[in-house]
């Protein structure tokens, strides 16, 4: 009898890169609900638009890199950049800026890269970037989430404000849309007002929940725990969310011990914004972050402090794209410094500098 | 799977096929001839140096060959082998069994084991005489009897501790006196709890005091030397050291059981214990085999193969390598026999995500993803500071990753092509010494000739000017002009010559 001939091992797990992204889109799927409930059709609008785009120009780039399309299509790696952009987007914003987003995201930041696996840089967060940068204004459509004086849009009235940008008759903007918790805080922060004076303001009060922003809680509550139940599957990396908290909580705390009145407390960082989904699902992106445990504590503490330095201190009111960008950018050093120990060796010996590159220093 | 049903001895093989090498080292040196009659036992080559190791006839009957044949390895080798023909009659040669070995010296004890052809039988196959002698400057503080099985599917350790518990115990014991160790630690995974209560069982019967059996938690690799030494002390092996740097010998069960063999039966090592198993076999198993054995007869005996059999592999799923044909003959390292169906479509293999799921599962604390970038981008000088020469190629890292890729392969290819580089540089460096010589060796040369050349100039000018001095006196003489005036006189004489005949007619 003849046999086939095969390298060792003989046999691997059933495990995949598509069921990986199919998990971590469906632990999604309890955040965004909340988040529809509160800030309305937006979300799903985004996301739908958004996944159309991203698959469409996922498809488009591997035609023309003359790529196997199913394989990489069906992966979830470009639904999965969709949803994450799409969510940490403006409710009203217009399709256009979806669009640019997302094209940019796939086409720029993943294939002009070498595509799945080979991006520097976390695509989502680089289309987000693109957006925020270029188009200051329509980024600030959020909608105010189920407050009284606010009428929340019908699903007809959203697609019309976004495709369309005809808002409903007897609605201005100012009527549909909101600043974020955050942005309120920065902005009355600059107008010389204490946190407890904004927290108790007439018309900035309502923003604010139990210990975060209202609504913002919950989404980032629901986050937070489908994001645990990725890490105790082992699906993403505990370190890097358990790095980016901790960082975070303990910036806030120090500030907030130092002066209570202009440093808004820790619980207030942890549950506003799109913070538990930053720490959980866009910072652990694999490919773009570092890879060695230590490597990843590093790289998650400092997301957390580049949050907190741009919340704070910077012109944006969320950091969360610019933070792990620029940690994007630290993966290979920190990699590189963080070298495990190998068995049976005493200490890190570093990869050392070979001839080659001498010469080319 | 193959643990239902109690270890089975194979049938006597009409013929055996014995490789001259199956152990780590030099073959040993052939003492037997065509057609000769062999009894069981009887050593067919002798070790040749220090690590090498015997290898005796099986069964008794006749040399009809002694010939290249293919032998299972992963490349499809053929290499000699002594081809016997059995008897049937199974007649020992003269055994000498020794009953008191604590009256032999430890070095006599060890040329036994040498003589016997005992090999690691973990299925490394290195000669145990001389893993049992570490020398002075290493001494041996803890014998650990290695009851971890290599790999998943292989159960022909759990087999032999279950049957041959006192027997197993015995020959540690002669192990642990030849290295002089004070503790002797059988290391058994937990999910063989039989076989821990067996050897348990003995252990109290004899009150042995310096034996224990320790249940270790199964997770593979811990069937691995190193790896097993760091769950049972906590301590690690050197990268470029040996157990003994730490005070530690390791010796896998089976080699006890062939050590007791060979001393207090004076049996050689001449069979093993046999896992066949896998989806592709139809009644799984472990056998005890003559060495030389084809492995297809043994998978007859375990009922064949299923319809769908497709892969044939020998040791287990994570290690084992593939053979293309049964018709090969069962060595001293061959542990388990897997047959797997044809295999479901693998899924196709996706770019690396950067996941770190290998980093997590290798057992070495190596970086399998970065090892794996750099050996496809052939930088191998940085695979080698990423340690790839500390990877165990246990499969762990290609078992786990979400993309499929098959890392192992890229790290064989790796150590393969470094090996060779290896190899050309000294070839290089041979070439350039000789080179260089024969460079300088013409050069010499030529330095010769010259100076030969000149001394022969020299001396002819010399020759000519003392000639000169001594014509000096006499005038000079053209010796062109000479030559035409002799020719001339030559040619005058000749006309006067014939003038003179005509006159005479």
């Amino acid at each position: 009898m003849q046999f086939k001939t095969a390298s060792s091992p003989h046999t691997t797990q059933a495990s995949s890169v598509q069921s990986l992204m199919f998990k971590v889109l469906l632990a999604m799927v309890p955040g965004t609900i909340a988040m529809i409930v509160f800030f309305g059709w937006g979300v799903l609008i985004n996301i739908l638009l958004a996944s159309v785009v991203a698959l469409s120009c996922e498809a488009l780039m591997l035609w023309i890199r003359k790529r196997p399309i199913k394989p990489y299509i069906t992966d979830g790696s470009a639904l999965l950049t969709a949803c994450l952009l799409a969510i940490a987007l403006p409710q009203l914003a217009p399709w256009w800026l979806t669009v640019i987003g997302t094209a940019f995201a796939i086409i720029v930041a993943k294939h002009l890269y070498g595509g799945l696996g080979f991006n520097p840089f976390n695509p989502a967060m680089v289309g987000y970037i693109v957006v925020i940068i270029s188009f200051p204004k329509e980024m600030t459509q959020w909608v105010p989430p189920l407050l009284e004086d606010y009428t929340l849009l019908s699903f007809s009235e959203t697609m019309r404000v976004i495709f369309l940008n005809e808002l409903p008759l007897n609605y201005g903007w100012d009527a549909i849309t909101m600043a974020t918790p955050l942005d309120t805080v920065k902005t009355q922060l600059g107008l010389e007002l204490s946190i407890h004076e904004i927290e108790t303001h007439d018309q900035y009060g309502p923003m604010f929940g139990t210990i975060g922003g209202f609504g913002w809680e919950w989404v980032n509550g629901l986050f937070l725990a489908s994001g645990l139940y990725l890490c105790v599957k082992k699906i993403i990396d505990w370190r890097i969310p358990a790095g980016v908290l901790l960082a975070l909580l303990v910036l806030s705390n120090v500030f907030a011990l130092y002066d209570y009145a202009s440093f808004t407390p820790p619980t207030f960082h942890l549950f506003s914004g799109g913070i538990m989904l930053g720490a959980f699902f866009i910072a652990t992106d694999p490919v773009s972050a570092a890879t060695t445990s230590k490597g990843r504590w590093l790289y998650g503490l400092g997301i957390g402090a580049f949050i907190y330095i741009i919340r704070t201190w910077g012109s944006y009111p969320d950091g969360i794209a610019f933070a792990v960008v620029l940690m994007n950018m630290a993966a290979p050093l920190l990699d590189y410094y963080t070298m495990p120990r190998a068995f049976g060796h005493r200490w890190n010996e570093f990869p050392h500098h070979h001839k080659g590159d001498e010469d080319e220093h | 799977m193959s643990t239902a049903t109690p270890v089975a001895r194979a049938s006597l093989p009409k013929q055996l096929v014995v490789p001259v090498q199956q152990h780590i080292g030099e073959a040993g040196k052939l003492l037997v001839q065509v057609g000769e009659h062999v009894l069981k036992g009887q050593t067919l080559a002798q070790a040749s140096s220090y690590v090498s190791a015997s290898i005796h006839a099986p069964s008794s009957g006749t040399v009809i060959e002694i010939d290249e044949r293919p032998i299972p390895h992963p490349s499809g080798l053929s290499a000699l082998c002594v081809v016997i023909e059995t008897d049937g009659e199974d007649t020992w040669v003269e055994r000498t069994p020794i009953s008191n070995p604590q009256s032999k010296s430890p070095t006599e004890l060890r040329q036994i084991i040498r003589q016997s052809g005992i090999v690691g039988l973990g299925g490394a196959t290195f000669p145990t005489a001389v893993k049992i002698n570490p020398g002075s400057h290493a001494p041996i503080d803890t014998l650990i009897i290695n009851g971890a099985e290599c790999e998943p599917f292989i159960s022909c350790d759990d087999m032999l501790m279950r049957h041959y518990a006192e027997e197993l115990i015995s020959g540690s014991q002669l192990i642990q006196y030849m290295v002089s160790a004070r503790h002797c630690i059988i290391a058994v995974e937990d999910n063989k709890p039989q076989a821990i209560a067996a050897l348990q069982d003995i252990i109290k019967q004899q009150l042995l005091h310096t034996v224990s059996v320790i249940p270790i938690p199964t997770l593979y690799p811990t069937g691995s030397e190193k790896q097993l030494i760091k769950v049972l002390t906590h301590r690690e092996v050197p990268s470029d050291g040996f157990p003994s740097d730490i005070g530690i010998l390791m010796q896998n069960v089976g080699t006890a059981y062939a050590v007791h063999k060979a001393i207090i039966d004076g049996e050689p090592l001449i069979s093993r214990i046999v896992t066949i198993t896998g989806e592709g076999i139809q009644q799984p198993q472990n056998m005890h085999a003559l060495i030389g054995t084809s492995m297809s007869e043994l998978i007859e005996q375990a009922g064949g193969y299923h319809k769908d059999a497709a892969k044939l592999i020998m040791g287990g799923p994570m290690m084992g390598f593939t053979l293309t044909t049964d018709h090969l003959p069962v060595t001293k390292g061959c542990n388990c026999l897997l047959v797997e169906n044809t295999a479901e479509q693998a899924p196709a293999t996706m770019p690396c995500i950067r996941c770190g799921a290998c980093a997590t599962a290798c057992p070495a604390q190596l970086l399998p993803q970065q090892l794996y970038w750099h050996a496809s981008s052939k930088n191998f000088d940085l695979v080698q500071d990423y340690h790839l020469f500390d990877c165990i190629e246990c499969g762990c890292c290609s078992y786990v990753c979400p993309s499929q890729i098959p890392l192992v392969q890229y790290y064989r290819f790796a150590k393969t092509e470094i090996w060779n580089q290896e190899r050309d540089r000294t070839k290089s460096d041979h070439a350039r010494v000789r080179h260089d010589f024969r460079q300088q060796r013409l050069e010499l040369e030529k330095k010769e000739r010259e100076e030969k050349l000149r001394k022969k100039k020299e001396m002819l000018e010399k020759k000519k000017q003392q000639e000169a001095a001594e014509n000096s006196s006499e005038k000079i003489v053209d010796p062109k002009k000479a030559a035409i005036e002799a020719a001339m006189k030559r040619v005058q004489e000749k006309k006067a010559a014939q003038q003179t005949d005509t006159k005479s007619k």
